[in-house]
């Protein structure tokens, strides 16, 4: 995109730089239906969750839970945590978003990490590419994971498809980015520590989230 | 309402409000620093999390089963920069086949 990328973006510009990206919602948002359906879920709340959560690692966390014999807490308090993380990107582009406080909360809602960083990509943050990029991977996400409902139906038993590995290693490829810098390696070694201690002790789901408390790593100075 | 019904509205409902926490209510100020990394810190810990269950985890405590070397193939692949979609592929076809063989 060379001379007009000085010029203002529109919302078309952000799908258009989103095209790309697309087989990501689309194949991860028939994982999702596929697994909701294998851990007991139901395809209108496995679609409703994906059109209201729209946070595909909140998702398969809870339902990882779940599918583990988790408990209703621990479901949830797994997903919160992961999704926790969007107190602080919803910061750092909180000055871009137009309209009053209505108009705002909506349009947060198409903050995902892939619309968040094409929305940056040329040095600032930009609502109309954020806004572009967020529609079209909502709607590729909501309509896939419908999809994988129904795909979910046909599969007898998906964990002998080996998909229980399929996501520990979809969890772990989403983790590897951060461990770059040495405090989320140290905390990710320590969130390791306790999960393993934990899991012959306690039911399903509590060792999950009993390892948040590693993050308390970040007040060290 | 049924259980998953719970999980799915109160997710749902966190989600939301924690997207909406920048443009809604912190406006341009941000976060003090020290809450920054310890929000910074929370996706690779739970994802960390999620692997070791998701590797390990079994009714009775840690299991060591076909489940580690898919996720250990899936490791190498990560490693060499495939796709992740890839490594996912890579993770349920070894386990699956360990599964067969075993």
């Amino acid at each position: 995109m060379p001379a007009e990328s000085r010029s203002t973006p529109r919302i078309l510009d952000g799908v258009r730089v989103a095209i790309p990206l697309a087989p990501s919602p689309i194949l991860f948002g028939i994982s999702f239906g596929v697994l909701a359906e294998a851990a007991g879920m139901s395809a209108a709340a496995a679609v409703v969750m994906s059109a209201s959560t729209f946070s595909g690692a909140a998702q398969f966390a809870s339902v990882s839970v779940l599918d583990a014999g988790g408990t209703l807490a621990a479901a949830i308090a797994a997903a919160v945590f992961l999704s926790a993380r969007y107190i602080a990107i919803s910061v750092t582009v909180a000055s871009i978003f137009p309209g009053g406080r209505l108009r705002r909360l909506l349009g947060a809602q198409l903050i995902v990490d892939e619309s968040w960083a094409l929305a940056g990509r040329s040095g600032r943050f930009e609502w109309p590419i954020l806004a572009g990029a967020g529609l079209l991977f909502y709607v590729l996400w909501v309509a896939s994971t419908a999809l994988g409902t129904v795909l979910g139906g046909v599969i007898d038993d998906p964990n002998a498809l080996g998909l229980d590995a399929a996501f520990a290693a979809l969890f772990l490829a989403l983790a590897v980015p951060y461990f770059r810098e040495a405090r989320a390696r140290q905390a990710a070694a320590l969130a390791a520590v306790i999960t393993l201690v934990l899991t012959p002790v306690s039911p399903a789901g509590v060792p999950i989230v009993a390892a948040a408390t590693a993050c308390l790593l970040g007040l060290r100075r | 309402m049924t259980d998953v019904w719970i999980v799915v509205v109160a997710v749902g409902l966190a989600t939301v409000l924690f997207k909406a926490a920048g443009p809604v209510l912190v406006g341009r100020r941000p976060l003090p620093r020290r809450w920054q990394s310890v929000v910074d810190l929370l996706a690779p810990v739970m994802l960390t999390a999620l692997v070791v269950t998701q590797t390990f985890g079994g009714d009775g405590g840690v299991t060591v089963d076909a489940r580690l070397p898919g996720v250990a193939a899936a490791a190498i692949a990560i490693w060499r920069k495939a796709p992740i979609i890839v490594a996912m592929v890579i993770a349920g076809l070894v386990t699956a086949l360990v599964r067969v063989v075993v």
